[in-house]
């Protein structure tokens, strides 16, 4: 491998954002066919970016693309697909109510001719591996199977050079193993891959070679079976760092939410929560797996009194042994009820906070409404922003600052500040490390351990299997809206977890 | 030049927030523009010394006490809708409805004007008035609010179609009071006993409404930016959900707030019957539903910026006028030439806040 010529060759690259911050300072890379590069980096440090210049999305400020040797342009998304450059977004770019040969011919020039094309993507889809039908509509698919449609687009559109921007994020670990038994089929047959990962054991099982990059910088490329996992972390850190998650024993565990027989549905009709019981425990992580969709948002919505429930109950326990009916009062009912409830909601920036407002005024938002006048205190939201700032390491140039503009762990930690300033009794928690670099990570792990310690029931939906057998002490698995089983944290495999993810109790053969 | 393998000539990129200076010097930079391209239209098309037409164009405000006197009056009114449709247009609901709004508040101000005068003290009649037209308007707000907050209804085609049927009802009112029968219009409304006409302040005919509009334009500042209910209007129009995550009760908020947006409305409706025109009309109006959205947006939903943006639109449309008059041109170009200056001031905001990046003439590694 080491004697190949580089199809892809990125020399120098720089952008500039807004003028200053510069999210690549003079970047190489080299992406070889026939190989699996992993490109790694912590938050911030300019992997979208730089495979975005590749994709036409940005235009470098400096610096060349070389592809096979010759200098190239690379103006629009059409310029790159010209070159044999795909890229597949985290978000996905499909048209719910087309079928999957639409979506993939779709935008493209020339006749219409959906038979032809159905015959090329089944060719496409026996060479590599794929599992689509054709004529199945995107609304009826799965997140992988939208995913695997991504894919084709891009091969369809004869795309040599695939670039995927975390394509793991969404799977579980059953499908994750089939996208790698394809990427791997597609590395055979002499394409160059480039994939955007956060996980280094995903690294580790599927790349060839790995880049890394760190503050935009590039730090170095290595072959992957030449490195590990612990080297490559400190690489894109900087520093050496610890992998290993904390799990202090409960403290004191007593109920304090017990969910009854709980069943919601959607605005249509479709059955998202299927009676659902289970008890979350004082000073204890409960932690809820699944595939995503398969109800963990509505469930939590539900708790928060933010979700129309059919039927069911949940029921909160003082610390005195009283219990009161949480069901069918809003968030403001909850907190004048005097139960503390926080939540960490999965969608930051739409639901936990607000992008256009600064700091301040995002910590007003749980703290507005106290006092009897008719304005409302600003002083305490702004002391507030700065004790969270302080002890969070936020790292902002004020608080003073559009929350949109922090990095994706910077708007976590103002969020998670906020939430556990008001010392609640229940933590709800969803996908609070997604999208996180391993540092802000650890210190989400590490605010939530001590919540937990500090006597909170905190309830952590989480993507990232590996975590949450790591961090949960009990692990609740919902399949389809409905509970698979509950397991204990401590012990309990991996394999069996991603069994019970897709088939109710994890038995038989999945 | 080889296009194929050169960097895109220009791209254009967002900005990161611009201090306020550069952002106010950009904008003075396209209103000289503005003045420039106007004096070129001027002399191609009408042969006239464009300095002349500045000048006619300033004496249109300026020209004498009484002309002073009609710009502060007409700020005052323009920029009482605007502060009212502000609160609504922070919430991201479009109120189109001002127009309508503020004929229902006329409407209700002539009918007390008329039914009521002579039966009653006259500080009584105009606290009814006020009364009556602040009802009117709230209730016209209303009803787009309901359904907007009940069934999710597009408040934009609602408050505008509501416009025309305040326009039919008023309509209405006008043939039921015609005065005399048969003359379609009402006239001047109690011309001898001047019962309900607002009082002169200082011996001025206008300072009345121009104080209390000014106090209004405080008052709402204040309400925005200090208050709870401010606060709350602010998070709905950035995200409904961020504002249900925290409890806030959304359908409430926007009943509430057009309510107070359509008070407003109606008030304003309610200086322009009872404090200027003493009459009513289907056109009395005269667009300023409409124009006051654009005072307001100019002015980024600032209630202190908008009476700069508000002087500017009076100002410029004054000064159209008195083109029209003085040269004998029809009033047509003058609205070309407030056509030419809006466009560019509202062009400059495109590069306060994007940037052009031009191509750098660079030496090219191999």
């Amino acid at each position: 491998m080491e004697n190949k010529t580089p199809a892809v060759k990125m020399r120098n690259i720089t952008k500039v954002f807004a003028g200053k911050v510069v999210a690549n300072d003079k970047v190489w890379l080299d992406i070889y066919r026939g190989e699996i590069l992993a490109l790694l980096g912590e938050n911030g440090s300019g992997k979208t970016t730089l495979m975005n210049m590749l994709s036409g999305i940005y235009f470098p400020d400096e610096g060349t693309i070389t592809i096979d040797g010759k200098d190239v342009v690379i103006r629009s998304p059409k310029d790159a697909f010209a070159l044999g450059i795909g890229m597949i977004h985290q978000h996905f770019k499909l048209v719910d109510v087309l079928t999957a040969a639409e979506n993939i011919v779709l935008g493209l020039e020339g006749k219409l001719d959906l038979k032809t094309a159905e015959r090329e993507i089944r060719e496409i889809c026996d060479k590599y591996g794929f599992e689509v039908d054709p004529n199945q509509k995107i609304y009826d698919m799965s997140v992988s199977q939208k995913q695997t449609v991504e894919i084709v687009k891009v091969l369809y559109r004869g795309a040599d050079i695939l670039i995927l921007d975390e394509p793991t994020a969404v799977l579980t670990p059953q499908e994750t193993d089939k996208l790698f038994a394809v990427l791997r089929n597609m590395r055979e047959s002499g394409k160059a891959i480039v994939i955007i990962t956060h996980k280094m054991h995903e690294v580790e099982a599927l790349s060839d070679r790995v880049a890394i990059l760190r503050h935009g910088q590039f730090v170095g490329d290595m072959l992957t079976k030449n490195t590990n996992a612990q080297e490559m972390t400190n690489m894109m850190v900087g520093h050496a760092v610890t992998l290993n998650i904390d799990r202090p024993e409960p403290v004191d565990p007593k109920p304090r939410i017990i969910v009854e027989g709980l069943t919601v549905r959607s605005e249509d009709g479709i059955v998202k929560l299927d009676d659902v019981s289970f008890t979350a425990n004082a000073g204890e992580i409960l932690g809820i797996a699944g595939i995503s969709g398969c109800g963990q948002k509505e469930l939590l919505e539900a708790i928060a009194g933010l979700q129309p429930v059919e039927h069911g109950s949940i029921r909160y326990i003082e610390d005195n042994g009283e219990e009161e009916e949480l069901l069918g009062k809003d968030p403001l009912a909850i907190s004048n009820m005097g139960v503390s409830l926080s939540f960490v909601p999965e969608d930051r920036l739409g639901m936990g906070l607000v992008g256009n407002m600064d700091l301040a005024d995002n910590m007003m938002l749980r703290s507005f409404r106290r006092g009897h006048s008719l304005f409302a205190d600003r002083r305490f939201p702004r002391d507030l922003a700065q004790t969270v700032v302080e002890e969070l390491d936020v790292s902002t140039p004020g608080i003073s600052t559009p929350v949109r503009r922090l990095s994706g762990g910077n708007v976590q930690k103002v969020l998670v500040g906020r939430e556990i300033a008001s010392a609640p009794t229940v933590l709800l928690t969803a996908y609070a490390v997604r999208g996180l670099d391993i540092n802000s990570s650890y210190t989400i792990y590490d605010l939530i351990n001590r919540q937990k310690q500090a006597g909170v029931a905190v309830i952590y939906v989480g993507e990232d299997l590996d975590v949450l057998l790591e961090l949960a002490d009990r692990i609740l698995v919902l399949c389809g809206g409905k509970v698979s089983g509950i397991v204990p944290g401590r012990g309990a495999s991996k394999r069996d977890v991603g069994m019970m993810m897709t088939r109710l109790g994890g038995n038989g053969n999945a | 030049m080889h296009e194929k393998t050169h960097n895109p000539l220009i791209h254009i990129s967002k900005r990161s927030a611009m201090p306020w200076y550069t952002a106010w010097a950009i904008r003075g930079i396209a209103l000289v523009a503005a003045l420039v391209v106007c004096a070129i239209v001027s002399v191609i098309v009408t042969g006239e010394d464009p300095f002349q037409i500045y000048a006619t164009i300033f004496e249109g405000s300026f020209g004498s006490s009484r002309k002073v006197w009609m710009l502060l009056q007409n700020i005052a009114i323009l920029l009482c809708v605007a502060l009212a449709l502000t609160p609504a247009f922070k919430m991201r609901f479009w109120n189109l409805g001002g127009e309508g709004q503020m004929l229902v508040g006329g409407l209700a101000t002539a009918a007390c004007m008329i039914l009521l005068a002579g039966k009653i003290p006259n500080w009584l009649l105009i606290v009814l008035m006020v009364a009556a037209s602040i009802l009117a308007g709230a209730i016209w707000g209303m009803i787009p609010a309901i359904f907007k907050a009940k069934w999710n209804t597009n408040e934009t085609l609602f408050t505008l179609m509501m416009n025309y049927v305040a326009t039919q009802l008023v309509a209405y009112f006008i043939i039921l009071w015609e005065v005399p029968k048969g003359a379609g219009q009402i006239g001047i409304i109690n011309q001898k006993t001047e019962a309900g006409w607002l009082p002169m302040l200082f011996g001025q005919k206008y300072m009345l409404n121009v104080l209390i509009v000014a106090l209004i334009c405080v008052a709402m500042y204040v309400y925005l930016k200090y208050s709870k209910h401010g606060y709350e209007i602010s998070v709905v129009g950035e995200s409904e959900r961020t504002a249900r995550y925290v409890g806030i009760k959304v359908g409430k908020v926007i009943i509430r707030t057009m309510l107070l947006s359509g008070a407003l409305c109606g008030f304003a409706g309610m200086l322009l019957v009872g404090g200027t025109e003493h009459t009513l009309t289907t056109t009395i109006t005269a667009g300023r539903g409409f124009t006051a959205v654009m005072v307001s947006w100019l002015a980024k939903f600032n209630p202190i910026w908008m009476v700069l943006t508000s002087f500017l639109i009076v100002f410029l449309s004054r000064g159209a006028g008195q083109i029209a008059t003085n040269f004998g041109l029809s009033p047509s170009f003058a609205d070309i030439l407030t056509g030419v200056i809006l466009f560019f001031i509202i062009g400059s905001e495109f590069f306060i806040n994007y940037k052009l990046n031009f191509r750098k003439h660079e030496a090219k590694e191999g």
